[in-house]
């Protein structure tokens, strides 16, 4: 079953220099117990994405196109079915939200808060919960009466995700849930994430700028640039043989360790990501792109099919051959 | 101080350096515990582990930010002098590149401002401009006439960065110390900035430490690896026999669980690092060592060993000394 739709959706901020386009014709879906990766970098529009599942951008942004939650259109929702779907349908783990715990509550008042306010439940169910919470995210739930200076990144991180987890949805979003974390702390916090898609066949949808990472705990991949789609496919096939050059920049920005061809050859684009609001002609890339032909400049490539995959690329095909 | 003309001498050592930290409650952080570590003169050498390791410890004193408990900092053979005076002069040879250049730049400077202050700090006065300019085009922002007035907000991230490198060369240094130079920027201008200081170092023969905890870093641009654990370097040697066949279980487990090495089994480490006021017993790492778990080093009969005896100081610390690792384990395969 689909658990979360995004059909053909653009969001647009209108801001004091014009409008600015962050995700433009975005179409994407994941089923129950899958995770979907969305790659890319600052400014190419997956936060503002995902943060459009929950209804939670700032006024100024106007959504087009339908974003479906367990078949549900959240547009369309009132506030009141809204308020019933964040934490319980959908939780969200913002990026370097583990950096905004109250520092004067313990980790259980702050656990038990969503709880309290989403569950008819009285203070003794709720702590029970939240110790159930900690163990399923691998703290010990003696750990609850903590404050979190007492805890490491990868510990708070996991605070979050329980936090998360609080009131049992079935969607979640986590935004560069390992950014700032050590490769060890980043691992375990994967594999977390896996054992809970495994456990409580929770869909999840990781965004993350590196697309190593998301190769290996995701099903599917999208990669964005300048707010589109330019390849979705499945993740180990876009980050082992991508079709857009802009996927394969990403891919061959972590290099793989032992192979000769990333020794003393960092792997980059010149240039820097188009700001949203002033996206140059044609090919959003195409400034930047090392494969650049006439038409790039002039006309931008839709998301085409490749067997199992689709990129927005004139060149894809070739490159495919 | 004078820079010995011995090529031989490396541009930067430590010997038995020890940093502490007194915590508020009276315990003894000892963040760097003994390290003997030196680079050659042009050698491009990356210090990784994780937070907490004393990496950025080391790095620190390393620049005489820090002073060391015991041992000392050596540059180009001489003992680094803590005098006000001598300080000042070695901050002109070495100089330091930060992780973020959002909070290295004042935002109310220009990027001509940013760049000349180091000249200013230390009254170099003379042709100001022509090597702010020439600053500002080896880090690769050209023509830099465009650049002089821009503030840090009107710039990219990888503008920025390069705004810092900017800084950093302009007073001409010997020595450049990066603390984590690209894990704040994006993934495709990430490449570019390695590349540069790839070929300032290859162009004005820099000598190079880059601290980091990304292995792929030290992949793309290092000549040799450094891995420390708990304030000491647990295994040393060449990047690709580091990278390619670790010897010591946390060099191994820290290679596993990289993204990008899809071809090893994740050896994913349970816990973190311990707390430095807390340095267990024997070899440092035996609490979350992997091959004390599934009894690899039982059968070789060190793990007694493993949690008992302290493990010596990796002495030898050149690029001759080639591949070293201080472990129990490796150690007993070795004498098999």
């Amino acid at each position: 079953m689909t658990l979360l739709e995004f059909d053909d959706v653009s969001i647009t901020y209108q801001s004091r220099q014009g409008l600015v386009p962050a995700v433009r014709n975005v179409s994407l879906s994941l089923p129950l117990g899958k995770t979907l990766g969305i790659a890319g970098e600052s400014g190419c529009g997956k936060t503002t994405l995902a943060d459009s599942v929950l209804r939670l951008l700032p006024k100024s942004a106007q959504v087009t196109g339908h974003i479906r939650l367990d078949g549900e259109d959240v547009m369309a929702m009132s506030f009141g079915q809204l308020r019933a779907a964040r934490w319980a349908k959908a939780a969200v783990v913002f990026q370097g939200a583990m950096h905004a715990l109250n520092p004067v509550q313990r980790i259980e008042t702050q656990l038990a808060e969503p709880i309290l306010l989403h569950e008819d439940v009285g203070g003794q169910a709720a702590r029970m919960r939240v110790g159930e919470l900690l163990e399923q995210v691998g703290l010990p739930a003696s750990r609850a009466g903590d404050y979190p200076h007492q805890l490491s990144g990868g510990q708070k991180q996991r605070v979050m995700i329980a936090m998360a987890l609080a009131c049992r949805p079935s969607l979640l979003i986590a935004d560069e849930p390992t950014t700032a974390l050590d490769v060890m702390v980043q691992a375990q916090v994967l594999d977390l994430l896996a054992s809970l898609v495994r456990q409580l066949g929770l869909g999840v949808v990781l965004i993350s700028h590196d697309l190593s990472v998301l190769a290996g705990a995701c099903d599917r991949v999208a990669v964005m640039y300048a707010g589109r789609i330019v390849e979705e496919g499945a993740a180990t096939d876009v980050f082992a043989r991508p079709l857009h050059p802009y996927a394969k920049a990403l891919a061959g920005a972590f290099p793989r360790i032992g192979d000769q061809a990333f020794r003393y050859a960092p792997a980059g684009l010149p240039g820097d990501p188009p700001f949203p609001g002033d996206l140059p002609p044609g090919c959003p890339l195409h400034p930047r792109c090392p494969i650049a032909v006439d038409t790039c400049s002039t006309v931008e490539p839709l998301l085409t099919r490749h067997g199992d995959r689709e990129a927005a690329c004139h060149r894809a095909g070739e490159v495919l051959v | 101080m004078t820079a010995t003309p011995d090529a031989d001498t490396p541009a930067l050592e430590t010997r038995a350096l020890e940093v502490e930290f007194r915590t508020r409650s009276g315990d003894v952080a000892r963040a760097v515990d003994g390290v003997n570590l030196a680079v050659h003169r042009g050698e491009i050498l990356a210090l990784v582990g994780e937070s907490g390791c004393g990496k950025t410890t080391l790095a620190r004193t390393i620049l005489g930010l820090q002073r060391p408990a015991a041992g000392a900092v050596y540059v180009g053979g001489e003992k680094l002098s803590y005098r006000a005076r001598d300080l000042k002069a070695y901050r002109r040879r070495a100089q330091l590149i930060l992780q973020d250049p959002s909070g290295a730049l004042n935002p109310r400077h220009t990027v001509y401002e940013a760049v000349a202050e180091g000249l200013r700090v230390h009254g170099l006065h003379e042709g100001e401009e022509a090597k702010v300019a020439d600053a500002l085009s080896r880090a690769g922002l050209r023509p830099p006439e465009r650049f002089y007035l821009r503030y840090p907000h009107e710039l990219s991230g990888g503008q920025r960065q390069r705004v810092v490198i900017a800084g950093a060369l302009v007073l001409d240094p010997e020595i450049i110390v990066a603390d984590e130079p690209v894990s704040s920027l994006d993934a495709s201008v990430r490449g570019e900035i390695l590349a540069l200081l790839l070929r300032l170092r290859d162009e004005l023969g820099l000598t190079l430490l880059v601290v980091t905890h990304d292995l792929g870093l030290a992949w793309n641009i290092a000549d040799r690896v450094a891995v420390m654990y708990l304030g000491r370097i647990i295994e040393i040697g060449p990047t690709e026999e580091i990278l390619a066949a670790p010897q010591h279980p946390y060099t191994q487990a820290l290679l596993s669980v990289v993204p990008e090495v899809a071809r090893l089994e994740p050896i994913v480490l349970t816990g973190e690092t311990p707390d430095p006021t807390r340095i267990p017993a024997g070899c440092r790492f035996h609490t979350r060592c992997p091959a004390l778990v599934d009894g690899t080093a039982g059968a070789a009969g060190v793990d007694e060993r493993c949690r008992t005896v302290e493990l010596p100081i990796i002495a030898v610390d050149a690029p001759e000394a080639g591949h070293t690792a201080a472990c129990h384990l490796v150690e007993a395969n070795a004498h098999r």
